[in-house]
């Protein structure tokens, strides 16, 4: 399908869905075309607007690789009415997408430091993409920690990817569960739990974020506590995006429009919005 | 730029005569005209459609139509509609999406909108379409459906000759004179002589238009006239809005006690929001018609007054009514200055009048500048 760039940024292009894999219980990652034969490029941490036929619209971030325009990779948890029709859709059904949107993770700007990553259940989603984008120019990059919590091991998402990860001299990769039976080996307890473990250098360190808001709330404040410097935080926000260009009002934080200003905002910009009840 | 020589004279014949020749030219001329008990803005045939000899009452929850004592067209102040109406309308589809088998087709729904003359644009009003215009179309994205509305428009100004119960135009600097904006600027003067209007060109096209009307050089005494009703309308301001830096004042206060105050008279109803000329806020709706075949995506203008407005997974981010009106008002006044450069209020009062319990976004700003000791992180 090949369709020309579309001047109505409120216009879905019609994409197929390539495959669809389930990851847990309740959350599916759907490959999609990109609707464009150059294919769709984007950046870690910027997300599309995906249109069900007849049910409606939500944004998803995408979880894919940013190397490779041509599949627009999402993982969706099925929770609502949109998120539950796109979990069932089967390869070769239509789909409505636009984008990609919003302001990405500052990977090039964190060439040269040592990088954290924190994610909490599905904030894992936003934060591949970064992941890829850093282990394919690992060189440029000091260390590299991926901490990630979850509910349970049967949350774990992308599970035999972290796998792998955990096998990797290059990267510490630490996986915690709220809970866990026997089998369990790992840690168990809040993510934020993990960052005085993870050996970074504060000073010149990068820390990506993306999970629940109170669970970026407290790992900010670990990570404050370990020395990092509020510009040095980045977190992917979460706020109602109905038109993800900044006219449609609803996702405002402040000053912000977490679409366009977002969904990724250092903590610098957010640090007087984010500790304020309903703002 | 024009200087006073520029200036010319047309008789209310020639106002007629001006609707003719925008008909003419193939505009679809909309003006002030009364409308179930208030003045609103709609399609006009002719100067018989004006509120002719009316004007209105205006006060916080207050707005009546009265009688004047002379004939004038332009004799009141705004009404609870806006120009954003025709540029950002209310309900607009933005297209539909067939359906077969696994196919889907979305074809653009919105058609070649008409080409509009506005009559009777007020300063504010000027102020509030350029706002709209850094909204939708000074951004990365540009609004395709307002960019088609507000491109070929033709604007006929008038400078107010009387100022609302609840205008503060003058108190925002966005009024009541008329400055950019307009193809043509009216002055009504009703007293001293005959009915006429003072006309002031603002665009090449606005001055190829009076060409095609009656008119005659302005005379020194009526320009003077006109100057003198301007000065008078600004000086008898039925509001007005602190002369302190407001955005920084809100900044400073969002946890002042006025919130929660406020928070007890408002009724989270949205109105300020749809009578508001800068508001823009919209959200969409989906339709599928029962074959399943066909869906439709509409825009509708939404409030931020409302507890969808902010629905993520597991509730509204806002559902107090303080957290609620605090995001408008802050928005309004303080935080749009930081997204587009220019505050969102142009002192035009709709929000006080049309508040059915009269809350007026003055006397907020005033409360909390003068109360802001009560503030809990002054």
């Amino acid at each position: 399908m090949c369709l020309p760039m579309q001047s109505d940024p409120m216009q879905p292009v019609p994409v197929r869905v390539l495959t669809r894999r389930r990851e847990v219980a309740d959350t599916w990652t759907l490959e999609l075309e990109p609707g464009d034969a150059a294919g769709r490029p984007f950046a870690p941490g910027q997300f599309n607007m995906l249109y069900v036929f007849g049910v409606g619209e939500i944004p998803i971030s995408l979880s894919g690789d940013s190397a490779d325009p041509h599949r627009q990779v999402h993982t969706v948890r099925a929770v609502g009415p949109v998120s539950r029709a796109l979990a069932a859709l089967s390869p070769a059904a239509t789909v409505g997408l636009r984008g990609p949107f919003g302001q990405g993770w500052p990977v090039e700007a964190a060439a040269g430091a040592d990088v954290v990553l924190i994610a909490g259940g599905l904030g894992l989603a936003p934060l591949r993409p970064a992941l890829y984008y850093i282990l394919s120019r690992r060189a440029r990059y000091g260390r590299v920690a991926l901490l990630y919590g979850t509910r349970s091991p049967g949350d774990i998402l992308f599970r035999r990817e972290l796998e792998r990860w955990r096998r990797r001299l290059d990267l510490e990769a630490w996986v915690t569960v709220d809970y866990a039976g026997s089998d369990w080996v790992g840690c168990v307890g809040v993510v934020t739990n993990l960052v005085p473990s993870a050996s970074f250098d504060p000073a010149d360190t990068v820390a990506f974020v993306c999970g629940p808001e109170v669970m970026m709330r407290f790992a900010v404040a670990a990570l404050q506590k370990a020395g990092v410097d509020d510009a040095a935080i980045h977190l992917s926000m979460e706020r109602n995006m109905k038109c993800a260009i900044g006219h449609c009002g609803h996702c405002q934080f402040g000053p912000l429009f977490v679409c366009k200003d977002g969904p990724v905002l250092s903590f610098e910009r957010i640090r007087g919005l984010l500790s304020r009840k309903e703002i | 730029m024009n200087t006073t020589s520029d200036l010319a004279l047309i008789t209310p014949d020639g106002v007629r005569r001006l609707i003719e020749v925008l008909t003419a030219r193939g505009y679809r001329v909309i003006g002030p005209t009364v409308r179930n008990g208030a003045i609103g803005y709609d399609a006009i045939d002719g100067i018989d459609d004006f509120p002719v000899g009316w004007t209105d009452e205006q006060d916080g929850g207050y707005y009546r139509l009265r009688r004047r004592d002379d004939a004038a067209f332009f004799g009141y102040a705004v009404g609870p509609h806006s120009w954003k109406r025709y540029l950002h309308p209310p309900q607009l589809r933005l297209w539909r999406a067939e359906r077969s088998g696994d196919d889907m087709r979305i074809i653009d729904e919105d058609d070649e909108p008409p080409r509009d003359a506005f009559i009777g644009v007020r300063a504010c009003e000027l102020n509030a379409i350029a706002i709209q215009d850094k909204v939708f179309l000074g951004g990365p994205y540009v609004d395709p459906h307002y960019r088609s509305r507000r491109e070929g428009i033709f604007v006929v100004a008038v400078n107010c000759a009387v100022a609302g119960g609840t205008c503060f135009c003058a108190s925002m600097g966005t009024g009541p004179r008329v400055g950019s904006g307009f193809d043509l600027a009216l002055t009504e003067i009703v007293h001293d002589g005959a009915h006429r209007f003072l006309v002031e060109c603002g665009t090449d096209v606005g001055a190829q238009v009076l060409t095609e009307l009656p008119h005659r050089p302005a005379p020194p005494s009526d320009i003077e006239a006109a100057r003198a009703i301007i000065e008078r309308t600004a000086q008898s301001m039925g509001r007005e809005m602190p002369a302190t830096d407001v955005p920084a004042l809100l900044r400073r206060n969002l946890e002042h006690s006025r919130w929660d105050n406020v928070a007890e008279r408002c009724l989270t109803c949205g109105n300020c929001t749809m009578v508001c000329p800068t508001c823009f806020c919209t959200s969409v709706e989906d339709e599928t018609d029962l074959s399943g075949a066909t869906a439709a995506r509409t825009r509708r203008w939404d409030s931020c007054f409302t507890m969808d407005f902010s629905y993520i997974h597991g509730g509204s981010v806002r559902s107090s009514t303080r957290a609620r009106y605090r995001q408008w008002m802050t928005h309004k006044l303080s935080t749009w200055v930081d997204q587009f450069g220019t505050s969102g209020c142009v002192g035009c009062g709709r929000c006080i009048s049309w508040c059915p319990v009269g809350i007026d976004i003055t006397e907020e700003v005033r409360a909390i500048h003068e109360g802001e000791c009560d503030g809990d992180d002054s």
